[in-house]
Protein backbone atom coordinates (compact mmCIF):
# COMPACT_ATOMS: atom_id res chain seq x y z
CA UNK A 1 0.00 0.00 0.00
CA UNK A 2 2.77 2.40 -0.84
CA UNK A 3 0.30 4.44 -2.96
CA UNK A 4 -1.81 5.25 0.11
CA UNK A 5 -2.17 9.01 0.25
CA UNK A 6 -0.21 10.80 2.93
CA UNK A 7 -3.31 12.58 4.21
CA UNK A 8 -4.94 9.21 4.92
CA UNK A 9 -4.23 9.44 8.62
CA UNK A 10 -5.28 13.05 9.11
CA UNK A 11 -9.00 13.64 9.62
CA UNK A 12 -10.74 14.87 6.53
CA UNK A 13 -12.42 18.25 6.30
CA UNK A 14 -15.85 16.60 6.48
CA UNK A 15 -17.31 15.59 9.82
CA UNK A 16 -18.91 12.19 10.36
CA UNK A 17 -22.39 13.74 10.29
CA UNK A 18 -21.70 15.39 6.98
CA UNK A 19 -20.46 12.13 5.55
CA UNK A 20 -23.60 10.34 6.77
CA UNK A 21 -25.66 13.05 5.14
CA UNK A 22 -23.78 12.53 1.87
CA UNK A 23 -24.20 8.75 2.19
CA UNK A 24 -27.96 9.20 2.41
CA UNK A 25 -27.76 10.95 -0.94
CA UNK A 26 -25.77 8.10 -2.46
CA UNK A 27 -22.29 9.61 -2.20
CA UNK A 28 -19.73 7.44 -0.44
CA UNK A 29 -16.57 9.06 0.84
CA UNK A 30 -13.71 7.04 2.27
CA UNK A 31 -9.93 6.83 2.37
CA UNK A 32 -7.69 4.07 1.12
CA UNK A 33 -6.70 3.29 4.69
CA UNK A 34 -10.30 3.00 5.80
CA UNK A 35 -11.25 0.82 2.84
CA UNK A 36 -8.18 -1.34 3.18
CA UNK A 37 -8.65 -1.90 6.91
CA UNK A 38 -12.37 -2.46 6.47
CA UNK A 39 -11.72 -5.22 3.98
CA UNK A 40 -8.93 -6.70 6.07
CA UNK A 41 -10.94 -6.74 9.27
CA UNK A 42 -13.98 -8.49 7.78
CA UNK A 43 -12.20 -11.39 6.13
CA UNK A 44 -10.07 -12.79 8.94
CA UNK A 45 -9.80 -16.46 8.05
CA UNK A 46 -8.78 -18.61 11.01
CA UNK A 47 -6.52 -21.63 10.85
CA UNK A 48 -8.36 -24.92 11.30
CA UNK A 49 -6.34 -25.81 14.37
CA UNK A 50 -7.41 -26.89 17.83
CA UNK A 51 -5.36 -28.01 20.79
CA UNK A 52 -7.65 -28.96 23.68
CA UNK A 53 -11.10 -28.35 25.15
CA UNK A 54 -11.10 -24.68 24.06
CA UNK A 55 -11.18 -26.01 20.50
CA UNK A 56 -14.63 -27.48 21.24
CA UNK A 57 -15.87 -23.98 22.04
CA UNK A 58 -14.17 -22.70 18.89
CA UNK A 59 -16.06 -25.35 16.88
CA UNK A 60 -19.28 -24.35 18.62
CA UNK A 61 -18.61 -20.72 17.68
CA UNK A 62 -18.34 -21.74 14.04
CA UNK A 63 -21.63 -23.67 14.04
CA UNK A 64 -25.13 -22.38 13.36
CA UNK A 65 -26.06 -21.28 16.87
CA UNK A 66 -23.21 -18.80 17.34
CA UNK A 67 -22.27 -18.50 13.67
CA UNK A 68 -18.86 -16.89 13.37
CA UNK A 69 -19.76 -16.37 9.68
CA UNK A 70 -21.61 -13.20 10.75
CA UNK A 71 -18.17 -11.65 11.28
CA UNK A 72 -16.57 -12.92 8.09
CA UNK A 73 -14.44 -15.59 9.78
CA UNK A 74 -16.31 -18.74 8.83
CA UNK A 75 -13.67 -19.96 6.38
CA UNK A 76 -11.51 -22.18 8.58
CA UNK A 77 -8.50 -22.95 6.41
CA UNK A 78 -6.80 -26.32 6.71
CA UNK A 79 -3.49 -24.86 5.51
CA UNK A 80 -1.51 -22.14 7.29
CA UNK A 81 -0.62 -20.74 3.85
CA UNK A 82 -4.23 -19.57 3.44
CA UNK A 83 -4.98 -18.48 7.00
CA UNK A 84 -4.85 -15.01 8.56
CA UNK A 85 -5.53 -15.87 12.17
CA UNK A 86 -4.25 -18.58 14.50
CA UNK A 87 -6.55 -19.21 17.46
CA UNK A 88 -4.35 -20.96 20.01
CA UNK A 89 -7.22 -22.86 21.59
CA UNK A 90 -5.94 -24.91 24.47
CA UNK A 91 -2.97 -26.17 26.43
CA UNK A 92 0.33 -25.83 24.58
CA UNK A 93 2.53 -28.64 25.83
CA UNK A 94 6.26 -28.23 25.48
CA UNK A 95 6.22 -31.05 22.95
CA UNK A 96 3.63 -29.18 20.87
CA UNK A 97 5.20 -25.71 21.15
CA UNK A 98 7.67 -26.00 18.22
CA UNK A 99 4.87 -27.13 15.93
CA UNK A 100 2.59 -24.24 16.92
CA UNK A 101 5.39 -21.74 16.29
CA UNK A 102 6.21 -23.40 12.98
CA UNK A 103 2.56 -23.10 11.90
CA UNK A 104 2.71 -19.41 12.81
CA UNK A 105 5.86 -18.98 10.71
CA UNK A 106 4.18 -20.69 7.76
CA UNK A 107 1.28 -18.21 7.78
CA UNK A 108 1.65 -15.28 5.36
CA UNK A 109 1.43 -11.70 6.56
CA UNK A 110 -0.81 -10.01 7.56
CA UNK A 111 -1.43 -12.52 10.35
CA UNK A 112 -2.95 -12.30 13.80
CA UNK A 113 -2.92 -14.47 16.91
CA UNK A 114 -5.64 -14.97 19.51
CA UNK A 115 -4.68 -16.73 22.75
CA UNK A 116 -7.90 -18.46 23.75
CA UNK A 117 -8.33 -19.66 27.32
CA UNK A 118 -6.25 -19.76 30.48
CA UNK A 119 -3.78 -22.36 29.17
CA UNK A 120 -2.85 -20.49 26.01
CA UNK A 121 -2.50 -17.26 28.00
CA UNK A 122 -0.40 -18.50 30.93
CA UNK A 123 -0.39 -22.28 31.16
CA UNK A 124 -3.54 -22.07 33.28
CA UNK A 125 -3.98 -24.85 35.83
CA UNK A 126 -0.92 -26.60 34.39
CA UNK A 127 1.35 -23.55 34.76
CA UNK A 128 3.67 -25.11 37.32
CA UNK A 129 3.90 -28.46 35.56
CA UNK A 130 7.02 -29.76 33.92
CA UNK A 131 5.48 -30.31 30.50
CA UNK A 132 3.37 -27.24 29.69
CA UNK A 133 4.40 -23.98 28.07
CA UNK A 134 3.53 -21.05 30.35
CA UNK A 135 1.72 -19.06 27.68
CA UNK A 136 2.05 -18.93 23.90
CA UNK A 137 3.09 -15.25 24.08
CA UNK A 138 6.58 -16.48 24.92
CA UNK A 139 7.05 -17.27 21.23
CA UNK A 140 4.23 -15.67 19.24
CA UNK A 141 3.11 -12.01 19.43
CA UNK A 142 -0.49 -12.27 20.67
CA UNK A 143 -3.05 -9.70 19.51
CA UNK A 144 -6.04 -10.61 21.70
CA UNK A 145 -6.19 -12.60 24.94
CA UNK A 146 -9.50 -14.28 25.78
CA UNK A 147 -9.64 -15.45 29.40
CA UNK A 148 -11.84 -18.35 30.44
CA UNK A 149 -11.57 -22.05 31.08
CA UNK A 150 -12.78 -22.53 28.41
CA UNK A 151 -14.21 -19.20 27.19
CA UNK A 152 -17.77 -19.32 25.93
CA UNK A 153 -18.30 -18.98 22.17
CA UNK A 154 -19.64 -15.49 22.83
CA UNK A 155 -16.29 -14.61 24.40
CA UNK A 156 -14.47 -15.85 21.31
CA UNK A 157 -16.78 -13.75 19.13
CA UNK A 158 -16.10 -10.75 21.36
CA UNK A 159 -12.38 -11.38 21.03
CA UNK A 160 -12.74 -11.54 17.26
CA UNK A 161 -14.65 -8.23 17.25
CA UNK A 162 -11.88 -6.71 19.37
CA UNK A 163 -9.33 -7.96 16.84
CA UNK A 164 -11.37 -6.40 14.02
CA UNK A 165 -11.49 -3.15 15.96
CA UNK A 166 -7.71 -3.31 16.40
CA UNK A 167 -7.22 -3.89 12.67
CA UNK A 168 -9.50 -0.96 11.79
CA UNK A 169 -7.49 1.37 14.03
CA UNK A 170 -4.12 0.56 12.43
CA UNK A 171 -2.52 3.41 10.46
CA UNK A 172 -0.92 2.24 7.25
CA UNK A 173 2.14 4.48 7.59
CA UNK A 174 4.41 5.72 10.28
CA UNK A 175 5.85 4.06 13.36
CA UNK A 176 2.52 2.45 14.31
CA UNK A 177 2.03 0.72 10.97
CA UNK A 178 1.29 -3.00 11.15
CA UNK A 179 4.05 -5.54 10.84
CA UNK A 180 3.35 -6.55 7.26
CA UNK A 181 3.80 -3.00 5.94
CA UNK A 182 7.18 -2.50 7.55
CA UNK A 183 10.55 -3.92 6.72
CA UNK A 184 12.19 -3.34 10.11
CA UNK A 185 10.11 -5.87 12.06
CA UNK A 186 10.74 -9.61 11.80
CA UNK A 187 7.82 -11.77 10.70
CA UNK A 188 9.26 -15.08 11.87
CA UNK A 189 9.20 -16.28 15.46
CA UNK A 190 11.96 -18.33 17.05
CA UNK A 191 11.16 -22.03 16.83
CA UNK A 192 12.25 -23.75 20.06
CA UNK A 193 14.18 -27.01 20.04
CA UNK A 194 13.20 -30.03 22.13
CA UNK A 195 16.09 -30.39 24.56
CA UNK A 196 17.04 -33.04 27.07
CA UNK A 197 15.03 -31.52 29.93
CA UNK A 198 13.16 -28.51 28.56
CA UNK A 199 12.58 -26.66 25.34
CA UNK A 200 15.51 -24.55 24.19
CA UNK A 201 15.16 -21.61 24.55
CA UNK A 202 12.32 -21.61 27.13
CA UNK A 203 11.08 -18.31 25.68
CA UNK A 204 11.93 -16.01 22.81
CA UNK A 205 13.81 -13.04 24.31
CA UNK A 206 12.89 -10.77 21.37
CA UNK A 207 9.19 -10.75 22.16
CA UNK A 208 8.88 -11.77 25.80
CA UNK A 209 10.63 -10.66 28.97
CA UNK A 210 10.31 -12.54 32.26
CA UNK A 211 8.09 -10.63 34.70
CA UNK A 212 9.88 -8.86 37.52
CA UNK A 213 8.36 -8.99 40.95
CA UNK A 214 7.53 -5.62 42.49
CA UNK A 215 6.61 -5.75 46.16
CA UNK A 216 3.79 -3.30 46.93
CA UNK A 217 5.57 -2.17 50.12
CA UNK A 218 8.87 -1.59 48.27
CA UNK A 219 7.50 0.11 45.18
CA UNK B 1 -15.08 -66.38 39.19
CA UNK B 2 -13.13 -68.51 41.62
CA UNK B 3 -11.71 -66.92 44.76
CA UNK B 4 -8.23 -65.38 44.61
CA UNK B 5 -6.88 -68.09 46.89
CA UNK B 6 -8.24 -70.84 44.63
CA UNK B 7 -6.80 -69.07 41.58
CA UNK B 8 -3.45 -68.78 43.32
CA UNK B 9 -3.42 -72.47 44.11
CA UNK B 10 -4.39 -73.35 40.57
CA UNK B 11 -1.62 -71.12 39.16
CA UNK B 12 0.93 -72.61 41.55
CA UNK B 13 -0.09 -76.11 40.48
CA UNK B 14 0.14 -75.12 36.82
CA UNK B 15 3.47 -73.28 37.16
CA UNK B 16 5.56 -75.05 39.75
CA UNK B 17 8.56 -72.99 40.73
CA UNK B 18 6.92 -69.64 40.09
CA UNK B 19 6.82 -67.34 43.06
CA UNK B 20 3.29 -66.08 43.39
CA UNK B 21 2.22 -63.84 46.20
CA UNK B 22 -1.26 -62.65 47.06
CA UNK B 23 -1.11 -58.92 47.90
CA UNK B 24 -3.89 -57.79 50.21
CA UNK B 25 -5.63 -54.48 49.76
CA UNK B 26 -6.83 -52.57 52.80
CA UNK B 27 -9.10 -50.22 50.87
CA UNK B 28 -12.90 -50.66 50.80
CA UNK B 29 -12.74 -52.21 47.34
CA UNK B 30 -10.58 -55.01 48.76
CA UNK B 31 -9.23 -55.94 45.36
CA UNK B 32 -6.38 -58.35 45.95
CA UNK B 33 -3.62 -58.69 43.41
CA UNK B 34 -1.03 -61.28 42.43
CA UNK B 35 2.65 -60.41 42.54
CA UNK B 36 4.36 -62.66 40.06
CA UNK B 37 7.94 -63.59 39.34
CA UNK B 38 8.84 -61.66 36.12
CA UNK B 39 10.31 -64.84 34.60
CA UNK B 40 6.84 -66.43 34.60
CA UNK B 41 4.82 -63.30 33.90
CA UNK B 42 4.13 -63.87 30.24
CA UNK B 43 3.29 -67.58 30.59
CA UNK B 44 0.93 -66.80 33.46
CA UNK B 45 -0.66 -64.05 31.36
CA UNK B 46 -1.17 -66.40 28.44
CA UNK B 47 -2.71 -68.97 30.75
CA UNK B 48 -5.10 -66.39 32.21
CA UNK B 49 -6.16 -65.33 28.75
CA UNK B 50 -6.59 -68.84 27.29
CA UNK B 51 -8.05 -70.64 30.28
CA UNK B 52 -11.70 -71.31 29.38
CA UNK B 53 -12.98 -70.61 32.90
CA UNK B 54 -11.14 -67.31 33.30
CA UNK B 55 -11.01 -66.09 29.68
CA UNK B 56 -9.44 -62.76 30.68
CA UNK B 57 -9.55 -61.36 27.18
CA UNK B 58 -9.13 -57.65 27.98
CA UNK B 59 -6.28 -55.81 29.61
CA UNK B 60 -7.91 -52.53 30.52
CA UNK B 61 -5.16 -50.78 32.42
CA UNK B 62 -1.38 -50.83 32.77
CA UNK B 63 0.23 -48.57 35.31
CA UNK B 64 3.46 -48.18 37.21
CA UNK B 65 4.67 -47.67 40.73
CA UNK B 66 7.96 -46.30 41.98
CA UNK B 67 9.42 -47.30 45.34
CA UNK B 68 12.68 -45.45 45.94
CA UNK B 69 15.55 -46.77 48.03
CA UNK B 70 14.80 -46.32 51.70
CA UNK B 71 16.68 -46.60 54.95
CA UNK B 72 15.59 -49.38 57.28
CA UNK B 73 16.55 -49.26 60.96
CA UNK B 74 16.93 -52.72 62.43
CA UNK B 75 17.59 -53.73 66.01
CA UNK B 76 20.14 -56.52 66.28
CA UNK B 77 20.48 -58.55 69.46
CA UNK B 78 23.84 -60.04 70.23
CA UNK B 79 24.45 -62.37 73.10
CA UNK B 80 27.92 -62.93 74.46
CA UNK B 81 28.88 -65.38 77.16
CA UNK B 82 28.94 -63.45 80.42
CA UNK B 83 30.55 -64.30 83.67
CA UNK B 84 31.10 -68.04 84.20
CA UNK B 85 27.97 -69.56 85.53
CA UNK B 86 25.93 -66.41 84.94
CA UNK B 87 23.47 -65.60 82.14
CA UNK B 88 24.84 -64.46 78.76
CA UNK B 89 25.07 -60.70 78.27
CA UNK B 90 22.62 -59.54 75.61
CA UNK B 91 23.44 -56.28 73.90
CA UNK B 92 21.14 -54.51 71.49
CA UNK B 93 22.37 -52.24 68.81
CA UNK B 94 20.65 -50.49 65.97
CA UNK B 95 21.93 -50.68 62.44
CA UNK B 96 20.62 -49.05 59.34
CA UNK B 97 20.68 -50.60 55.94
CA UNK B 98 19.49 -49.38 52.58
CA UNK B 99 16.55 -51.38 51.29
CA UNK B 100 16.86 -51.25 47.53
CA UNK B 101 13.95 -49.70 45.68
CA UNK B 102 12.14 -51.11 42.71
CA UNK B 103 9.72 -50.25 39.97
CA UNK B 104 6.47 -52.14 39.74
CA UNK B 105 4.06 -52.60 36.86
CA UNK B 106 0.39 -53.38 37.45
CA UNK B 107 -2.03 -54.91 34.94
CA UNK B 108 -5.81 -54.92 35.36
CA UNK B 109 -7.44 -57.79 33.47
CA UNK B 110 -11.12 -58.28 32.71
CA UNK B 111 -13.15 -60.86 30.85
CA UNK B 112 -15.64 -59.49 28.39
CA UNK B 113 -16.76 -62.97 27.41
CA UNK B 114 -17.52 -64.12 30.95
CA UNK B 115 -18.17 -60.68 32.46
CA UNK B 116 -15.89 -60.84 35.43
CA UNK B 117 -12.81 -59.15 36.71
CA UNK B 118 -10.57 -57.54 37.51
CA UNK B 119 -7.66 -59.87 38.07
CA UNK B 120 -4.68 -57.72 38.98
CA UNK B 121 -1.12 -58.74 38.18
CA UNK B 122 1.97 -57.07 39.57
CA UNK B 123 5.61 -57.55 38.69
CA UNK B 124 8.68 -55.88 40.15
CA UNK B 125 11.97 -54.97 38.58
CA UNK B 126 15.25 -55.81 40.29
CA UNK B 127 16.14 -52.21 41.09
CA UNK B 128 15.62 -48.71 39.74
CA UNK B 129 18.86 -48.24 37.82
CA UNK B 130 20.20 -51.07 35.69
CA UNK B 131 17.84 -54.03 36.16
CA UNK B 132 14.66 -52.32 35.02
CA UNK B 133 13.45 -54.69 32.34
CA UNK B 134 10.28 -56.75 32.50
CA UNK B 135 8.64 -58.95 29.89
CA UNK B 136 6.12 -57.09 27.79
CA UNK B 137 2.55 -58.36 27.73
CA UNK B 138 1.80 -56.69 24.39
CA UNK B 139 2.15 -60.06 22.61
CA UNK B 140 -0.62 -61.34 24.88
CA UNK B 141 -2.97 -58.34 24.92
CA UNK B 142 -2.52 -55.83 22.13
CA UNK B 143 -4.14 -53.12 24.27
CA UNK B 144 -1.03 -53.02 26.45
CA UNK B 145 1.06 -51.43 23.71
CA UNK B 146 0.46 -47.72 24.31
CA UNK B 147 0.13 -48.11 28.07
CA UNK B 148 3.42 -49.96 28.33
CA UNK B 149 4.99 -47.18 26.27
CA UNK B 150 3.58 -44.73 28.78
CA UNK B 151 5.06 -46.68 31.71
CA UNK B 152 8.37 -46.77 29.84
CA UNK B 153 8.18 -43.03 29.25
CA UNK B 154 7.18 -41.92 32.73
CA UNK B 155 8.81 -44.61 34.93
CA UNK B 156 11.62 -46.00 32.81
CA UNK B 157 10.61 -49.66 32.84
CA UNK B 158 12.05 -51.40 29.76
CA UNK B 159 9.58 -53.93 28.34
CA UNK B 160 11.31 -56.78 26.57
CA UNK B 161 9.45 -58.08 23.57
CA UNK B 162 7.51 -54.85 23.06
CA UNK B 163 7.13 -54.24 19.31
CA UNK B 164 7.62 -50.45 19.40
CA UNK B 165 9.08 -49.21 22.66
CA UNK B 166 9.38 -45.44 22.29
CA UNK B 167 8.39 -42.49 24.44
CA UNK B 168 4.76 -41.62 23.96
CA UNK B 169 4.03 -38.47 25.99
CA UNK B 170 7.40 -36.75 26.25
CA UNK B 171 9.59 -36.12 23.23
CA UNK B 172 12.30 -38.55 22.12
CA UNK B 173 15.24 -36.37 23.21
CA UNK B 174 13.86 -36.07 26.76
CA UNK B 175 16.02 -37.85 29.32
CA UNK B 176 14.11 -38.01 32.63
CA UNK B 177 11.25 -40.17 33.85
CA UNK B 178 8.79 -37.65 35.30
CA UNK B 179 6.69 -39.97 37.45
CA UNK B 180 9.67 -41.24 39.43
CA UNK B 181 9.85 -39.87 42.95
CA UNK B 182 13.36 -38.50 42.44
CA UNK B 183 12.57 -36.67 39.19
CA UNK B 184 13.83 -33.09 39.27
CA UNK B 185 11.76 -30.85 37.03
CA UNK B 186 13.08 -27.76 35.23
CA UNK B 187 13.52 -24.88 37.66
CA UNK B 188 11.13 -22.47 35.99
CA UNK B 189 8.65 -21.50 38.71
CA UNK B 190 6.76 -18.31 38.09
CA UNK B 191 4.80 -16.22 40.51
CA UNK B 192 1.14 -17.08 40.93
CA UNK B 193 -1.42 -15.51 43.25
CA UNK B 194 -2.60 -18.45 45.35
CA UNK B 195 0.10 -21.11 45.60
CA UNK B 196 -0.66 -24.15 47.70
CA UNK B 197 0.75 -27.61 48.28
CA UNK B 198 3.86 -28.41 46.26
CA UNK B 199 3.57 -25.12 44.41
CA UNK B 200 3.71 -23.23 47.71
CA UNK B 201 6.95 -25.04 48.56
CA UNK B 202 8.34 -23.98 45.20
CA UNK B 203 7.15 -20.41 45.76
CA UNK B 204 8.96 -20.27 49.12
CA UNK B 205 12.12 -21.54 47.51
CA UNK B 206 12.02 -18.84 44.85
CA UNK B 207 10.64 -15.90 46.81
CA UNK B 208 11.44 -16.64 50.48
CA UNK B 209 10.18 -13.36 51.86
CA UNK B 210 7.26 -12.91 49.54
CA UNK B 211 5.71 -16.32 50.03
CA UNK B 212 6.12 -16.48 53.80
CA UNK B 213 2.81 -17.13 55.55
CA UNK B 214 1.09 -13.91 56.43
CA UNK B 215 3.27 -11.78 54.21
CA UNK B 216 1.66 -9.45 51.72
CA UNK B 217 1.39 -11.11 48.35
CA UNK B 218 3.49 -9.36 45.70
CA UNK B 219 1.99 -8.30 42.43
CA UNK B 220 3.70 -9.48 39.28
Amino acid sequence: MSEAPAEASVPGPLSAEERDELRRHGILLTSVQELYNWGRSHSVWPLNFGLACCAIEMIAASMARFDIARFGSEVFRPSPRQADLIIVSGTVTKKMAPHVVRLWNQMPEPKYCIAMGACAISGGPFKQGYNVLKGIDRFIPVDVYIPGCPPRPEALLHGLVQLQEKIRQQPLRGPDAPRHLRSDLPCDATVPELGAEDIEPPFSPEIWKPPTLVRPDKA
Amino acid sequence: MESPEALRDRLLARFPGASLELVANGSPSGQVSFRIDPAFLREVARFLRDDPELALDQCSNVTGLDSPDREVVETVKESQPGAPGGPPVVTERKQTRIAPGHLEVIYHLYSVARRHGPVILRARTGNRTDAVSLPSLTPVWRSCEFQEREVFDLYGVVFEGHPDLRRILMWDAFTGHPMRKDYVEPDDYEWEPTPHGDVLAKARRHYPSAAAPGAAQPSP
